[in-house]
Parts: structure tokens; C-alpha cells; sequence
């Protein structure tokens, strides 16, 4: 009975503090949480890439990536205003209460990275979940090689953490390249979609590792171009978004093909999804 | 809806146009729970239950009924400009009800055949739901609704948050209930696997067919069912009635209906 | 589990001694019951309660009773019900929460089902199969089910070997029957005069020696082993399982996918009849003074509209990408997760579809214009 009762207490929400809420546009927020009971903070160490429910008593779950670095004490996660249980965070703020359960799924191969060139692909609010890979990198800037940042939107209002950006771009051997679909007059960066940033980067493919996050239709273009330029696809990493439940691979719905998103993903090699990666309708 | 439900007793109305009012007693039947739910909500106005009426705004708006006259037409944009969360309830406010059938009859012709005086009524030629004529924030299918269902809403409401109804098919109630198929092993015309659940499979757990008043589940196989109903040795004029019913106004029945009446010469 | 058991012998006349003794124990006892037109496992006191004297047949999208002509208590094969719902409940509370409402501070505490016992009298050889299969979904992962493990920890299943079957069967071609063969507590079958028994754990041994059972003669086993001979030989349907997974991933652009479309009603019935299927969803039930919510889950299905829906993308938005799922997940997918076939050869999805689409069919299907797009 022991371990009936271990499993159940591993899928209770802990209950988090919102510390800090940060706005960018009307519809995406960042939230630093912390725990209630600071004791419980080991069992959420996290690496850059995996995510938690984020719960609201009474309304709902749901699956965010955590987009702090994992030295930090407290964890941020940047939502965007979607569905049922998004709008009702969006009326909270510092102080309010939410719950967390995780971290589940897989995360950034950021060892395997090392003393690679290191090729980050994001779309839309793609950058959540790699952001606090990008921090981890420049936190150990040594190890890395050269580290091109591909960042696209549809409108300027959707470029969350703009200052990031402009931070990274001042890191040595960095190429930050920012796009936006539909400019506004203040849009002092290139226009366009995503892809069209490769013609900026050098690539070397027997040393760069890809880190992609976004829309399908932008990964499944990136990964064509990647591998026309001789990328191989075990080198392209994706992080992919589908429906959760339960996290931890019992519910069902977050399957692509034989792989369940939520434990086996978010974040796969290219090569195990290639066969199921972009068809229509599975 | 948020800030707007989220105010410390909000206030609700129910409001009735062309219907039976068994949906606004569904609301009434929920016996346990309506004396806590009115701790919680402050009943403004609601003509079935009290005689007593507050003048609006309301945070919630319960609407039943179809728009069947021109008066109705002018009402419930009253309705609309005075609530801020605004929910049509039951099949005729969703989908204009059984009276919908006017819609595809002469109403002209019915008029003399049944009234004395036909030129004192002042009715539309159609039955039409809520959201023909307003924006609707949300809808609760059913005829009636189900009360757990309206229950279900006005909780999340108080918390602030949206409505989650049920989307599969009836099928997917029933087997949970655990009810045995009454079309596979009964030979029954059951609408089941292309209706909307939320009732809990209330006529097949009583042994008969659904009749669809939850109206087409999202991407409903009308002409499929249709087909496998007819070998049960249905007419098709009468199968054509099945999905001519309570929803009968719903595009994936109606498109059904017709397809069968279309073959039936 | 090992079968060490020499087989023994019960009288029909005993059988009630079974129940009395199940009951005795402390077990809940269900076995196939008639109700509105068809089998279900219900709660048992009495052996005249049992199904007896009935048999079934089944065809796609067709399910009828019988009187069978003689006194066979287990003669139906199965109903719609396996032991899926002893196991894995259609609805059940997963977790109690104290909140002042949305932003407070709250507490929450798992709800785990008080695990009574119960013993299921009469699964088939496919149903302990899909028992096995989900053993291993819900209880060998990263994350054990503790609902499911509370569930099948109470439960003792008495299997009963098929010495008939119905046109929808093809357990033979999935390797899970029509003999009981493993994963039970006690296994029976059904000849003229009585039961040939065996236990295959502890519990049941225990229950064997409690009844006094005789060693079960070899007349008896040489006509066990006939009957069963010929139930096996007797299933005509069946799937073509060589290369099956690879099949299925190779052909996802496959032209039939449309065509079952066309047919499929998307309700789901595949899945809620199937007893391996395990998806659900789950969600939180504010109660009516706010101060509380409890979470619930219930049987949810991959024909859902919400199932594979995330705000404003829907990635299975037709009812052939649903049913291409469910096939693929079943047939493939199952194989790379679980290391089994999802399907244990019941034919269940091809009685209880409305429209009896056969699965055994589909696939052949796509096996015999492989590579069309």
C-alpha cells in the first residue's frame, strides 16, 4: 500500500505563490512562483526543456514549460491567454496562489551540445520552453560553441522577452536573427517568416545540434532546410505541444504515433518522429 | 468573463421566449442545491420561481426559448444589451426548438386551418434560436437541459471560469453507464452515436432510442446512420422525422433529413 | 504465473459451493448476467442467476440471444462488458481539494477507491489477456496507476475457457485464446456434466482445497481437450498480424483512411467495448460552496472532438484521422509502447459498432492495395 500511496501524493498539486508577474501584450505573462513550503522545491529541480501542470483549484490543469533557469530558486512559466483555465490566470496576479505538479517530459540535450554550434529555432511563443536553455548555455558560455539564435513572429506584439534577446545578442560568437510577419512601424528587425533567417547563419553540420520550438508548419520547413544543408536528423532536436491530462503518459491524448509527448517528448530527435512529424491529421 | 462573474453575488436572470418552460424547471428541480446556489447568486429575476423582478444589469442571463415573434426580436437584444454573460438554454433557445418545424411548412396555410382568426396572430414565419438574432456567450443543449449541466456552468461561472461541456457522443455516456446498444443488440433506431451527450443517456438507459433533442455532436455521421437505421426496416420518411425532431434545425441533421426525403420519391 | 495445479474436478451441482465459498471470503462476486438483451457481469449470489442456458451470436454490429438447448451456464461467449471497468472505473474521483476559489491558497488530498474485494466469475481466455495487457499500461510505467493498482489488487478472476465462439472472434490469430492458459486466479471449463478447474495462484489453490475438489478424470480432460480443439479450429476470422506495425506506419497516406471515414460514426463505441483502450480525461467539479473541487476522471476516446484538441488546433479534426488513430495506436503504436499488441482478438469493436466496421477487415484492406496514396 505504500507504494499505491507514494504514486498518489507524486500527482498532487503543490500550491505556489505568484512573486513576480511580467506582462508582454495583453494575452502572454511571465509568472515567478514560489512554493508555499520551500521543502518541496528538491523534488521540482528541473532541466531546461520540461514542464509542469500548472493548476487552478476548481478550474483546471494545464501543461506549461518551465522558462527559468534551473539554478534559480523560484520557477517562471510564460503563458499565453488560450483556453478555459489560461483566462482565469490571466486575472491573477502577485500573491494570488496556483498549484504545480512535475516537472515531467524530457528536456534540451544540452549536455550531448556541448562544444557543438548550437542552432535555436523558435516561432510564435516558441521561445518559452528554450529560453532558459539559451541561459543555461551562456551561464557556461565555454562549452558552447557558436550560438545562432532564430527567433520569428507573426506580430511584434508576440516577441516575449525582448530583452533577452537583446542580451544574447551582445554574448561573444552569437548571431541573434529576430523576424516578424506582419511588421508594425517600430519593427526595426528583418521581416519575414523564420526560415528565411538561415540565409544569415553559417552552419556546419558535422557540428551544429539543433534546438527547434514553434509552430509545426515552421519546424516542418525548418527541418527540410536543416537537412538539405546536411544537418542529420538525429542532430534536430523538437519540442512538440499537444493536448495533456494527466502528464505522465496515462490519459492518452498528447500521443504522436507511438510516442507519448508528454514522458517521451516534449522534446524528441527529429529522427524518431520523422516517419509521423507533419502528416496531416495524426 | 472573469471580472465580470467574479463580483461578490452576481446577479442572475432567467429569461423565457417561445418554449414549455421545462428547461427554466430544470432550474427549479434542482432541489438539493437552489437554496445554496442562491447563497452564492442573487436570483434578479425569474418569472417561474417569484413574481419579484429586479431591474437588470445581470451577470448572468439564462435565456430559454426560440424567437418566434417580432417582439421577441426586439426583447432579447434587450436582454443582450442588459447581461453581461449571456447563456441560451434548452433546444428551442439553441436551436429553435420542435416549433422549428414551421420553418420547412406554410406557416400561412396552418394559420387559417387552426385559428378563427388567424389575423390577430403576429408570429414570424420561422422559429429561430437566440443566437440567430444576438451574440450568446455560451449554450446548454437539452430538451430540457439537464439540470447537473446548468449546475455544472453556473459553478464555473462563480469561479470565473468557462463552461466545459460535455462534446462526445451519447454512446460515450451510455457505454460508461454500462447500458447494453439498443441498436445492436435491441434493433432499435437510437440517435445515439450522432448526438451531443450531457443528458447521461437517459432514454437508453431505459431500454429505448435517443431522439436526439441534445441535437448533432460535432462532426455527427448523419447520412451513415442514416443508412445502417434503414436496415433496421425503417421508411425513410419516418427516419427522415428522426432527424427532423427537437434539433432538427442543426445544418448535419437537416442535411440528413433531406437527403432522405430526397430519395424517398 | 506458473499452472502447477493438476486439474481437478467440480460438479455442476457444485458450482453454487464456489460461489458460497467466494462469498464466504468476503468477495463481491460478479458473473454474466442476462439484461436488456445481452450479457453483463453483475453482482452474483446464486448460480440461477447466471446466464445459463443462453448463447449469443454476434455479428458485425449485431448481437442476439438464444436459447442454447441445454444446461450450459457459461454457453454466451461475452457481452459488452469486459473487466476493463473492475479495473480501470468509467468514472471514478481522483483528488479532493479545499480552496477558497481560484488564486487562494488550497489542499489536496487523493481520493483512492477503498479496494474491495471482488471476484469475477466466467472472463475469457481474450478478457485476462486485456487484463494482462492493461497490467501493463497502468502499473509498469514511470507513474503506476494508483487507482487501477488498489482496483486490481482486490480483484480474483475465474476464467472460463471458450468451447464455443461467435463469428466475430479471432482470438486464435492474436495468440490470447480460446483456452484460458495464464493470468488467472482459477480456470474453468465447461463440459456436459461439470467443470475442469485449475488454479494459477496461491488464492486459488487455496480456494481449490477449501471446495475438496477430486483430481478431474482422463475422460474428462481427453473431452476438455477436444472441445477446445474444435472451438479454436471453428474461428474463420482473423488478422494477418506478420509485419502488421510496419504495415500500418507505412501507410498512414493510405486511400481506406477516407473511405472508413465515409462510414465511421465517430462515437467512440469501438473504444468504450475495447478492453484495452485507456485513455481518459479528467477534470476539476467545483462543488456548490466554492470551497471545495474534486477532480474526476471518466473513459474518454480518441473520437472525441476535444481529445486531440489544444486551443484552436484540432490535430485530429476528421473522423478518418480519429479512426486511422485508433487502428494505428491499437495495431502499432500499442507494440512500440507496451512491447504487445493492443488487441486481444475479443471482437468486441466489430459487434458493438453500430455500423460494424470490422477492423480484421480494414486491415486487410490496406494490406492488399499496400502503398496506394
Amino acid at each position: 500500500m505504500k507504494a499505491i500511496a507514494t504514486s498518489a501524493a507524486a500527482l498532487v498539486p503543490e500550491p505556489a505563490e505568484i512573486v513576480e508577474k511580467r506582462s508582454f501584450g495583453r494575452e502572454l505573462h511571465a509568472y515567478r512562483l514560489s512554493f508555499l513550503d520551500p521543502a518541496v522545491r528538491p523534488r521540482f529541480d528541473f532541466m531546461p526543456g520540461q514542464f509542469n501542470m500548472v493548476y487552478v483549484p476548481g478550474v483546471g490543469e494545464v501543461a506549461i514549460s518551465i522558462s527559468s533557469d534551473p539554478e534559480e530558486e523560484d520557477l517562471e512559466h510564460t503563458i499565453r491567454i488560450v483556453g478555459r483555465t489560461t483566462r482565469v490566470i490571466d486575472g491573477l496576479g502577485v500573491g494570488d496562489v496556483l498549484g504545480l505538479r512535475g516537472p515531467y517530459g524530457s528536456y534540451w540535450p544540452l549536455h550531448e551540445a556541448r562544444w557543438k554550434d548550437v542552432l535555436v529555432v523558435t516561432g510564435g511563443l516558441g521561445c518559452a520552453p528554450v529560453t532558459g536553455a539559451i541561459e543555461y548555455m551562456f551561464r557556461r558560455r565555454a562549452n558552447y560553441g557558436r550560438i545562432s539564435i532564430l527567433h520569428g513572429v507573426k506580430k511584434p506584439s508576440d516577441l516575449a522577452h525582448r530583452e533577452h534577446f537583446e542580451a544574447w545578442r551582445r554574448q561573444p560568437d552569437t548571431f541573434v536573427g529576430l523576424t516578424a510577419d506582419q511588421p508594425d512601424r517600430a519593427w526595426r528587425y528583418r521581416v519575414g517568416v523564420v526560415t528565411e533567417l538561415f540565409e544569415e547563419v553559417e552552419i556546419d553540420p558535422a557540428r551544429t545540434i539543433v534546438f527547434m520550438c514553434g509552430p509545426q508548419i515552421m519546424a516542418v520547413l525548418a527541418v527540410h532546410i536543416l537537412q538539405e544543408r546536411g544537418v542529420p536528423a538525429e542532430r534536430i532536436f523538437i519540442s512538440l505541444e499537444r493536448n495533456m491530462k494527466c502528464a505522465v503518459g496515462l490519459c492518452g491524448h498528447c500521443q504522436l504515433g507511438p510516442e507519448f509527448v508528454c514522458k517521451d517528448g516534449p522534446i524528441l530527435p527529429y529522427a524518431r518522429i520523422a516517419r509521423f512529424f507533419g502528416v496531416r491529421g495524426l | 468573463m472573469s471580472a465580470r462573474v467574479r463580483a461578490a453575488r452576481p446577479r442572475l436572470g432567467v429569461f423565457k421566449f417561445a418554449s414549455c418552460d421545462g428547461c427554466q424547471l430544470q432550474l427549479l428541480n434542482l432541489e438539493d442545491e437552489l437554496l445554496a446556489l442562491a447563497d452564492r447568486v442573487e436570483i434578479a429575476h425569474f418569472l417561474e420561481a417569484s413574481s419579484r423582478v429586479e431591474p437588470g444589469p445581470y451577470d448572468v442571463a439564462l435565456v430559454e426559448g426560440s424567437i418566434t415573434t417580432s417582439r421577441d426580436v426586439e426583447r432579447i437584444r434587450e436582454v443582450r444589451d442588459q447581461s453581461a454573460f449571456l447563456i441560451a438554454i434548452g433546444a428551442c433557445a439553441t436551436a429553435g426548438g420542435i416549433q422549428h418545424l414551421r420553418n420547412v411548412a406554410d406557416v400561412e396555410a396552418w394559420k387559417s386551418e387552426i385559428y378563427p382568426h388567424p389575423e390577430w396572430l403576429d408570429t414570424l414565419a420561422t422559429s429561430t434560436p437566440i443566437s440567430d438574432h444576438i451574440p450568446v456567450d455560451h449554450e446548454i443543449h437539452g430538451c430540457p437541459v439537464n439540470k447537473r449541466e446548468v449546475l455544472r456552468v453556473m459553478l464555473r461561472a462563480l469561479l470565473g471560469a468557462g463552461p466545459d461541456p460535455p462534446r462526445a457522443s451519447v454512446c460515450m455516456e451510455c457505454k460508461r453507464s454500462g447500458h447494453v446498444c439498443v441498436i445492436v443488440a435491441g434493433g432499435q433506431a437510437c440517435m445515439g452515436p450522432v448526438t451531443r451527450a450531457g443528458c447521461g443517456a437517459l432514454c437508453p438507459s431505459l431500454g429505448r432510442g435517443c431522439y436526439a433533442c441534445f441535437g448533432p455532436y460535432e462532426g455527427a455521421n448523419g447520412p451513415a446512420l442514416a443508412g445502417r437505421l434503414e436496415g433496421l426496416g425503417l421508411p425513410r420518411r419516418d427516419l427522415a422525422r428522426r432527424f427532423r425532431g427537437i434539433t432538427g434545425s442543426h445544418p448535419a441533421f437537416r442535411s440528413t433529413a433531406e437527403g432522405l426525403e430526397d430519395g424517398d420519391g | 504465473m506458473p499452472d502447477a495445479s493438476e486439474p481437478c474436478w467440480l460438479e455442476r451441482t457444485r458450482l453454487q459451493r464456489l460461489l458460497d465459498v467466494l462469498l464466504e471470503r468476503g468477495f463481491e462476486v460478479h458473473g454474466p448476467v442476462l439484461r436488456d438483451g445481452a450479457t453483463l457481469f453483475a453482482p452474483v449470489q446464486r448460480v440461477a442467476e447466471l446466464a445459463a442456458g443462453w448463447r449469443d451470436e454476434q455479428t458485425p454490429g449485431g448481437y442476439s440471444l438464444e436459447p442454447c438447448g441445454e444446461a450450459r451456464t457459461f454457453g454466451v461467449v461475452s457481452g459488452p462488458g469486459a473487466l476493463k471497468p473492475f479495473v480501470f472505473a468509467p468514472h471514478e474521483p481522483l483528488l479532493q481539494v479545499r480552496m477558497d476559489g481560484p488564486g487562494s491558497s488550497f489542499e489536496a488530498e487523493p481520493v483512492l477507491p477503498e479496494g474491495h474485494k471482488v471476484a469475477v466469475l466466467g472472463a475469457r481466455a481474450c478478457d485476462l489477456a486485456a487484463l494482462a495487457v492493461q497490467d501493463r499500461i497502468f502499473l509498469r510505467g514511470r507513474f503506476p496507476d494508483p487507482h487501477y493498482a488498489v482496483r486490481r489488487r482486490a480483484l480474483f478472476t475465474i476464467g472460463v475457457s471458450c468451447t464455443r465462439s461467435v463469428s466475430t472472434c479471432f482470438c486464435t490469430s492474436q495468440g490470447t485464446g480460446p483456452e484460458v492458459t495464464g493470468g488467472y486466479d482459477l480456470a474453468l471449463t465447461e463440459l456436459a456434466e461439470g467443470f475442469v478447474v485449475r488454479f494459477g495462484s496461491p488464492e486459488g489453490e487455496d480456494l481449490v482445497g477449501a471446495l475438496g475438489l477430486p483430481i478431474a478424470s482422463e475422460e474428462a480432460l481427453r473431452r476438455e481437450r477436444s472441445d477446445l480443439d474444435a472451438c479454436a479450429e471453428g474461428i474463420e476470422r482473423a488478422l494477418d498480424s506478420g509485419d502488421l506495425r510496419d504495415l500500418l506506419y507505412a501507410n498512414l497516406g493510405h486511400p481506406r483512411w477516407e473511405e472508413v471515414g465515409e462510414r465511421c460514426l465517430g462515437c467512440g463505441n469501438c473504444t468504450m467495448v475495447c478492453p484495452t483502450c485507456f485513455c481518459h480525461d479528467q477534470r476539476d467539479e467545483p462543488a456548490l460552496d466554492g470551497a471545495a473541487s474534486l477532480r474526476v476522471r471518466e473513459w474518454d476516446s480518441c473520437f472525441n472532438p476535444e481529445h486531440s484538441q489544444i486551443h484552436g488546433i484540432n490535430f485530429r479534426a476528421r473522423v478518418r484521422d480519429r479512426y486511422r488513430q485508433w487502428l494505428v495506436h491499437k495495431l502499432a503504436g500499442w507494440v512500440d509502447q507496451f512491447d504487445t499488441s493492443g488487441c486481444v482478438g475479443c471482437g468486441r469493436c466489430i459487434t458493438w459498432c453500430p455500423v460494424g466496421i470490422d477492423l480484421t477487415e480494414e486491415v486487410d484492406a490496406i494490406r492488399r492495395t499496400e502503398g496506394a496514396s
